[in-house]
């Protein structure tokens, strides 16, 4: 049968490295999403807490109720989503490993210490409604947002690391011989990717948050719990804002400085030189940027604060050292980054509108700005990871290995991969029924439903 | 100092075998536990011992892998790239436990609920069984130091599969054992001859297993045999001892030795292991040294794991003590 030849049946090296990063890629970014609940939420959860202590505030207490009992579910799941990246590293990345786990696994260590604590204080967490004191029972809560931020800085401290790799000496065949351990974490990567990303789970968490309650309020239900439910994580989500577009800026100028290959691809800059001009949108071709609105100078005004800066075009850098699908790259950037521009107006328009009447704007347009921008804050998280994790392709650790040499040889990875694309379609459908249908529940029920909505941590109830 | 990380890599994993057991044990009772009606009452038995305490027991299995990978990146290499196999599908397991454990409190409806609470009992019988065939292939001496061992032969062995069996029937075990002290601290008597009988059964079967894959380990394993049977004989006696002294509690109907005899018999041989292992991480590929990472990277594993014993164990203590306290609350 001449047909079946044509069929891969034995591993082939491009073939697995294309499935395996198409795996990583698929489980990284269901993953980051409820990582970033897990990194934010707890504030969420707290300030509300808070606000309901203060002031006696039955609404916000309830809130700070549903949002812990939704937490539950999604720490749950996204605990088993990353067990499944930490068997990734082996399964599909094992040459990876073999050399620089001795250098990049450091991190992880200190973010399982991180994770541990956070999964139970949520236990605490959870379990202290209705069993300890009012005040006590919120400091119970404290821990987990120190614990989320912790873990976020580690995990991200080791990406950090696969960009800026330091802190290590390689013997003749390429394996790690000596560590510094601070220098790992402590990359000069690290200061830039970790607040980007804490920042990023702030607003990915705050607007999703507030777009659900936006959703309700557009449907008429306009009580003051949901008012509440929304003001709480948007003022959050719009206070950080401001801040990630500052930091992101930062960060894009220490990549056109240490990453040049990857800044040269994500602004589509071919030729080395200064007077660059900033492309929005388009094609990235070898022979320029088509259908693309452009900025003169732009470009090396943002770098270097100057029409003049030079920037390294693709030019400069070796044909087997530039990363692949360019114009992705410079589109997830501009997706990035006018989201983010967007989010600041809807940030900008609340502040104008709470400093002149002390209330939300009155328009629909402004509930279906907030109801959409919790999907557009993931995109936009999405798209930063792309710009990272693509831009340092073909590395895998910058300068160092590539990606091609860390795969694995074994066979079935793209039978794998398909499997777990269908794993987590049914794990992410049945996750947003059964969150939809707690919160109809609690619709339903009225206020102290969700005090005794069962949730994977909390004690069972003896005798019921 | 190489040593020093494997003795961490051990703890973690004796922490592993007696909570993650337990809980996989859970999950297997919970299986068989019959049709509604009747399995109702064992099965919130299980969920109320299990519930508080799972992330807990789940994350000792992050711990080894970060112990493995970054303390002992060869091995950690060499494992995966031979028996990537049954490790996917251990991973499987985890991912459905993991996941009908988090929903099968909040769906609706007997059938949605039989449905997440089967694909959380079903998966703790597949899991602890693909784990013990990657424990059975390295006891063996199947995977090569330099990895890329035959995906199949390296555990589709006579050793691997009843270490796999033996796994499960531990697991089993320990957990009915559990549950009888539970059952017996809240005066259940009904539970705790349920699952007395249980406890017996179970550790019959390990038992049974335990002798066959000593057998199995004679042919397949000699040089971890070898060592076994002479270095580490201290150690299968204090295991052999405890599982008699258990059973004796057991029949006595006592409840204070039950837990740590049933306990200490299973962490004697996982250190039996270590024993008769030593030198080696892998027996006889890759020596212990060997795979281990620089010294810098050791201490650091060092120091986190000293942080995480100061950090986590009274945090932890405090949650367990809320949860027995809440408990002992609505009994009165």
């Amino acid at each position: 049968m001449p047909g079946l030849d044509a069929i891969p049946l034995a591993a082939s090296a491009t073939s697995n490295l294309f499935a395996a990063r198409e795996q990583m890629a698929f489980t990284l970014a269901f993953h980051i999403v409820l990582a970033c609940l897990g990194v934010a939420l707890p504030a969420t959860i707290l300030v509300a807490h808070y606000i309901g202590l203060k002031r006696d505030d039955h609404d916000a207490i309830e809130l700070a109720q549903r949002w812990s009992k939704a937490m539950a579910v999604t720490f749950a799941v996204g605990a088993v989503t990353g067990t499944v990246l930490s068997f990734e590293f082996g399964l599909l990345w094992p040459h990876f490993m073999e050399r620089f786990g001795a250098a990049f696994g450091i991190a992880f260590g200190i973010e399982g210490l991180f994770f541990f604590l956070e999964a139970i204080f949520l236990a605490i967490y959870i379990y202290g409604w209705k069993r300890l004191p009012p005040w006590a029972h919120f400091w119970a809560g404290v821990p987990m947002f120190i614990t989320g931020i912790g873990g976020a800085f580690s995990v991200v401290a080791a990406n950090s690391w696969m960009n800026q790799p330091q802190g290590f000496a390689l013997d003749a065949a390429g394996k790690v011989t000596e560590v510094e351990p601070l220098r790992v974490i402590f990359n000069p990567a690290t200061p830039y990717e970790v607040p980007h990303m804490i920042l990023a789970a702030y607003m990915v968490v705050g607007f999703l948050v507030a777009s659900i309650y936006a959703v309700g309020m557009l449907k008429g239900r306009r009580d003051r719990l949901h008012r509440l439910g929304l003001l709480i994580p948007l003022t959050i989500a719009c206070i950080a804002t401001p801040v990630q577009l500052l930091v992101g800026d930062t960060a894009a100028r220490e990549v056109a400085k240490d990453q040049p290959a990857k800044f040269a691809a994500m602004e589509c800059i071919q030729d080395t030189g200064g007077h660059q001009t900033e492309y929005i949108g388009g094609i990235c071709t070898s022979s320029g940027v088509k259908l693309a609105i452009p900025i003169p100078d732009l470009d090396s005004l943002l770098v270097g604060f100057s029409p003049d800066s030079k920037v390294t075009g693709l030019n400069d850098i070796p044909d087997d050292e530039r990363p692949p699908v360019n114009t992705l790259l410079h589109l997830a950037f501009d997706t990035m980054v006018g989201i983010g521009s967007a989010l600041l107006l809807l940030g900008l328009w609340l502040a104008y509108s709470w400093f002149k009447k002390r209330d939300i704007p009155q328009t629909p347009w402004f509930l279906k700005a907030v109801a959409v921008s919790g999907i557009g804050a993931i995109l936009a998280l999405w798209s930063g990871w792309i710009v990272t994790e693509v831009g340092r392709q073909p590395w895998i650790v910058n300068g160092y290995m590539k990606t091609s040499e860390a795969v694995t040889d074994a066979n079935g990875i793209w039978g794998a991969f398909i499997f777990t694309l269908l794993l987590y379609a049914t794990i992410g459908t049945v996750a947003i029924l059964v969150l939809r249908r707690m919160s109809r529940r609690w619709r339903e029920g009225g206020e102290g439903t969700a005090e005794d909505e069962p949730s994977p941590y909390s004690p069972e109830e003896v005798g019921v | 100092m190489s040593t020093a990380a494997a003795v961490i890599l051990w703890t973690g994993a004796t922490f592993y075998a007696i909570f993650g057991g337990a809980d996989f044990g859970g999950g297997f009772w919970d299986l068989f536990a019959g049709d509604p009606g009747k399995g109702e009452r064992p099965r919130m038995t299980i969920q109320r011992s299990l519930t508080p305490v799972w992330e807990a027991n789940h994350v000792w299995l992050i711990f080894i892998l970060v112990v493995l990978w970054t303390g002992f990146p060869d091995a950690f290499s060499a494992i995966f790239t031979t028996l990537y196999v049954p490790l996917l599908l251990a991973v499987l397991g985890i991912v459905l436990r993991g996941s009908g454990f988090a929903f099968r409190k909040s769906v609706e409806g007997l059938r949605e609920r039989r449905a997440a609470g089967a694909t959380f009992a079903l998966s703790s019988l597949v899991t602890p069984f693909f784990m013990g065939t990657v424990v059975g292939a390295i006891a063996a001496g199947n995977v090569p130091a330099a990895g890329d061992g035959d995906a199949f032969s390296t555990w589709l062995a006579p050793l691997p599969l009843f270490i796999g069996a033996m796994f499960v029937a531990t697991s089993a075990y320990l957990a009915a054992v559990f549950l009888v002290g539970d059952s017996r601290r809240a005066e259940d008597r009904e539970m705790e001859v349920y699952f007395e009988k249980r406890a017996l059964a179970a550790g019959a079967v390990a038992g049974i297993f335990a002798v066959v894959g000593l057998i199995a380990l004679h042919s397949e394993g000699h040089y971890v045999y070898d060592r076994l049977v002479h270095e580490g004989l201290p150690l299968v006696i204090v295991s052999a001892v405890c599982g008699v002294g258990m059973l004796g509690v057991l029949l006595t109907g006592g409840r204070f030795l039950l837990r740590p005899l049933a306990a200490l018999a299973v962490v004697a041989v996982i250190w039996g292991a270590f024993v008769a292992m030593f030198p080696y991480l892998l027996p006889t590929t890759m020596k212990i040294s060997e795979a281990a990472a620089p010294d810098a990277t050791l201490s650091a594993i060092f120091v986190v794991f000293g942080v995480a014993c100061v950090l986590v164990l009274p945090a932890l203590f405090l949650l367990y003590f809320l949860a027995q306290s809440d408990m002992l609350e609505h009994e009165h």
